[in-house]
């Protein structure tokens, strides 16, 4: 008998993205582009981060509309953003059809105290976290696959760094710690003695955890690579640069050869003006996207 | 005796933890220096457009072909894996890349999008029991040449399937506890 929906079958989706780029688009042209270029994924949206960012307002699930357009333009998977706690935003993107959804910190958030069911739906989701309490937790409601939270729209990757470290130290803390030790930071994480076990058993999170938030260059991309991350998004990074389809395709080439200096060299070069950045210092508490959804 | 895993993109780690649990000795291969040392290859899955386009770029693909044709490399492409061996694929995007290995052709997304994705019980040729496929955005075999023997069906179409020293199927063995697809293989490797 089919069994659809299994969390087997959602986790292994994002375990079929692995060592891949995500990347963001608002038209069908940017997401024929992203194809081309290599990209494993499009996350269709109306504005990018750094647009959201500047418009100010609510920010909300996307047109539909526009997004079935751009499913029914490229091959690859399309993923899209619902706002964190908005249950019926994902139940109208199940229906789309959509092969992933983001419950994102990026748009503005719908419920300040829960998030989603996601164990509710057939169709997977991804969610941010900033340490691996956060991470836990979002697991725990069903997400199949998580990404650092990072500061988006930024084209700064200084958040995502601090988030992919803070994971990676707190998996290796686990991996260190006896039963006794695990219940005190199961307390203190707000997460199960059981996840944390399981993390242990494992020797790292139990879905695929991708880099996000600020990631604007190749070195960006190598860099997350190294650190641990499984995979790249790439939201403003690649449609707010002089160069598009070059810097799109330098970004894949880094994730794949994250570790060798030499084509890291060649694929970085000539790549016209990177989108502009914002400092972390410039931007007031309440702008801080990362805060939301904890 | 080494088995490759192509580390260019997608489940590659799952696959070599098979490999290992199997007791063979798995290597990640990048680039042509570490295929070239490999008695197999499994092509993992991921996305059979992006796998595709980055090993042309490195000479990857030449070399598949090439020692793919002389009979000393065993190739078992898993899902996109398989899309990247099938000689003919029905629906692909203009220019999708291919190995072009295995006389069969294939229809990519067969079972429509992820929400529509599964796992079932499947009857495999040679097995005594059924084992747990899964099936992710899964291709599906529509047509095969001769020579083409058939290792699993669903009432959709072939799911798995072998041509000589190619193995191919639609699921993912690398995602469950069960190590007999890998075990065939890596008699497919020994015995080629």
């Amino acid at each position: 008998m089919k069994e659809q929906g299994t969390f087997r079958v959602k986790k292994g989706m994002a375990q079929m993205q692995k060592g891949g780029v995500i990347m963001d688009v608002t038209t069908v042209e940017q997401a024929r582009l992203a194809e081309k270029a290599g990209a494993v994924a499009v996350m269709a949206l109306e504005r990018v981060p750094s647009d959201i960012r500047a418009a100010g307002g609510v920010a909300r699930m996307a047109d539909p509309e526009m997004i079935k357009k751009i499913m029914d333009t490229v091959t690859i998977p399309v993923m899209a953003k619902v706002r964190i706690g908005h249950f019926a935003e994902a139940q109208i993107l199940e229906e789309l059809g959509v092969d992933y959804i983001d419950e994102s910190e990026v748009l503005t958030p719908a419920d300040e105290q829960y998030h989603i069911n996601k164990h509710q739906f057939k169709v997977p989701f991804v969610c941010g976290a900033r340490d691996i309490g956060e991470a836990l937790r979002r697991i725990s409601e069903g997400a199949a696959m998580i990404r650092t939270k990072g500061e988006p729209g930024t084209g700064n990757v200084v958040e995502a760094v601090r988030h992919m470290r803070r994971v990676m130290d707190q998996v290796r803390q686990v991996i260190g710690k006896a039963d006794d030790e695990l219940v005190v930071m199961a307390k203190e994480l707000g997460v199960s003695l059981a996840q944390l076990q399981e993390v242990r058993e494992a020797g790292r999170l139990p879905v695929v955890n991708f880099a996000a938030g600020g990631i604007a260059s190749p070195a960006d991309a190598s860099l997350m690579m190294q650190l641990g991350s499984d995979g790249i998004f790439v939201g403003s990074g690649i449609f707010k640069s002089s160069n598009p389809q070059k810097v799109a395709e330098a970004i894949v080439q880094a994730t794949l050869h994250y570790d060798d200096p030499k084509v890291l060299a060649e694929v970085s070069r000539n790549l016209g003006d990177a989108m502009p950045g914002l400092e972390m210092s410039s931007l007031a508490e309440a702008e801080r996207m990362q805060e939301r959804g904890i | 005796m080494k088995i490759g895993v192509l580390s260019v993109q997608g489940a590659v780690s799952e696959h070599i933890g098979h490999l290992e649990n199997c007791d063979a000795e798995a290597i990640a291969v990048k680039n042509r220096e570490s295929l070239n040392n490999v008695s197999g290859l499994i092509i993992p899955g991921g996305e059979s457009t992006t796998i595709g386009k980055l090993i042309e770029l490195f000479g990857l693909a030449e070399m598949i072909r090439e020692r793919s044709r002389q009979g000393n490399l065993a190739v078992f492409g898993t899902c996109a894996g398989m899309i990247l061996i099938a000689g003919s694929v029905t629906d692909g995007i203009r220019g999708q890349p291919k190995l072009g290995l295995m006389d069969i052709q294939v229809r990519r997304n067969a079972f429509g999008r992820q929400k529509e994705s599964f796992e079932t019980d499947l009857d495999f040729r040679t097995f005594n029991s059924p084992l747990t496929a899964v099936f992710i955005r899964a291709p599906i075999i529509e047509d095969t040449g001769a020579g083409v023997e058939v290792l699993a069906e669903l009432p959709e179409g072939i799911v798995a399937a072998r041509q000589g020293n190619l193995l191919a199927t639609s699921f993912h063995p690398e995602l469950t506890d069960d190590l007999r697809v890998h075990r065939y293989f890596i008699n497919m490797c020994k015995n080629q």
